[in-house]
Order: C-alpha cells, then structure tokens, then sequence
C-alpha cells in the first residue's frame, strides 16, 4: 500500500517553510527594537501565531490531511483563542 | 496486499493520527493555563516583568528558536525520506533531530546554570528578597521552561524510538504512524517554545 492516499512533500517545499520561518523569527526579534510601544507584544504574538500556524499547515502535514482533521485542528484553536480572549474581558472589566 | 488491507491500513492511520492529535489538544492547554497566568501577572507587574525579563539571553534564546524550528524541519522530512523509502535519508534525519534537540538542551543547562550561579532559582534567599512581580517572573520562568525542556527530553527519547524502529523495518515505507504521531509531537515542542520565546524574551 505504499502511499496510497497519503500526500509525499517535498523536500524543497520543507526547507522554503524553514526560510520563511527563520524570517518570521528574525522580524520578531527586531522588532523589540523599533518600540512600537502598547503594541510591541501585540506585534511579537502576531508573528508568532503566524509562524505556528505556518507550522501546522506544512510541517504537521494539517493541508493535506482529511477534512474532519482539518476542522477539528482549527476548531480547537478557536476555542483556544476564544478561552483566552474571554478570560482577559473578564480580567479588565473586572 | 488486498484492496480490503490497503483499507483497513489507511483508516489505522487516520485513527491513528486522530488520538494524537487529540493528545495535543490536552498538551495545548495545559500550556495555555501557564499562558494565562503569565498574561494576567504580567499585565499586573508590567514594571517588575520588564525588568526581569532583563535578565534573559535574547542571543541564547534565538539560537534555541533556531535550533527547534530546524528540527521541526529535519523531522518533517524524514517522513518524506521513509515515505520514499530512503531508510538512510531518514535515519540521518531523525538522528539530525535528535541532535538539534540536544543542543537546545545544552543550551537550556548553561542558561539555567548561569542563573543558578546568581543564586535565582526557585526558593532562593536572592529569589525570596526580590520584588513581588520579579519573584512571580522566574516563578513562571522556570516552569514554563522546565516543562517545556520535560516535552524535549520526551520527543528525544520518541525520537530515538523511532531510529530504532527505522533500523529494523517496524517503521518503513508501508507503516510509518510512529514516526508520523513521533513527529506531531515534536512539532508541538517547537510551537509551545513560538510562544515562549517572545514572551519571555522579547517582551522586555
């Protein structure tokens, strides 16, 4: 049954991830030198929460897998994020 | 192989997968919970964190960003490489893993030995006589970074399960799932350290 079904990446499409992603790290790590002042964290989460997502689209193979896998995977980081963000409307109207 | 084999040999691999997955869900948040209280402490002690935060090796912790996220790459590929069939592509892969994981441990050892040396360490007397929000900042420091350093040494010894598993064909080309959910969860160490790293050292 040799890969029936199951999606072969390539090695370049890997190692462009990688590009990217080492870009991404080093955006985030001079950015704390321009200050953009209440935004730097901000900022330095956005560019984290895209280098994980570009990490669970390509590396964790999430493209390529079936659908139910796909919406369960963003499905869950909804309620991750959605966990987080009430939790902090609950902590400053408090 | 019959078609009903080929069959009953993909929907393995798809259940497989799904219980991995929903491992790491559980794995998310338990980290997710540290996330929390760091956010509402920091948002507390913004002043005591900032100059904590002061005391962490940005360079050091760039390096170990560097280290993981290649090895996320060199695992990725050795699912490609066994997938192929190239059993020795795959085995220098995962041995590359592994070593890109020790490194990051290395690393971790001169970090916190430099910090021991200081005398900052949980329950210290330097520790104890720091401000409030500072004691709250390595509190959280060395838990998020020891649980964390705990998942590296686990996907290291997974990892070294799998070389093992490569070398005698009970991992090959026709049945890959160990290195697959192996490899799942080593991409979660390097998304937990995504997040660690700009929090803890890039927000100064």
């Amino acid at each position: 049954m040799k890969n029936e079904g199951s999606h072969i990446s390539s090695y370049t499409s890997h190692a462009v991830v990688l590009i990217a992603l080492l870009a991404l790290t080093a955006i985030s790590v001079a950015a704390t030198e321009w200050h953009f002042g209440a935004f730097t964290v901000g900022v330095a989460l956005l560019i984290a929460s895209i280098k994980v997502a570009t990490v669970i689209i390509n590396f964790m193979h999430v493209k390529h897998e079936s659908l139910f896998i796909k919406a369960m995977v963003s499905g869950v980081f909804v309620l991750f994020a959605a966990v987080i963000v009430i939790t902090f409307i609950d902590y400053y109207l408090r | 192989m019959s078609v009903q084999a080929i069959h009953n040999e993909r929907i393995d691999s798809e259940t497989g997968k799904l219980g991995m997955w929903i491992f790491l869900f559980t794995e998310l948040f338990l980290f997710g919970g540290l996330f929390l209280v760091y956010a509402v402490f920091r948002a507390k002690y913004s002043a005591d964190f900032h100059h904590a935060a002061e005391e962490l090796n940005t360079f050091i912790g760039t390096l170990n960003t560097v280290f993981l996220l290649v090895s996320s790459m060199t695992v990725a590929m050795s699912i490609t490489a066994i997938q192929k069939d190239d059993k020795k592509l795959a085995l220098f892969l995962v041995g590359l893993t592994v070593l890109l994981a020790g490194l990051f441990m290395m690393n971790k050892y001169f970090e916190w030995s430099h910090k021991f040396e200081f005398k900052i360490y949980p329950g210290s007397e330097v520790l104890k006589n720091l401000p409030q929000g500072e004691l709250l900042f390595f509190g959280l420091y060395y838990m998020m970074t020891g649980l964390h350093a705990l998942h590296v040494l686990i996907g290291m010894i997974l990892l070294l399960i799998n070389i093992v598993k490569i070398k005698n064909g009970t991992v090959s080309s026709n049945h890959y799932l160990h290195l697959e959910n192996s490899g799942l969860y080593w991409h979660l160490v390097d998304l937990i350290w995504i997040f660690l790293f700009p929090l803890l050292y890039l927000i100064t």
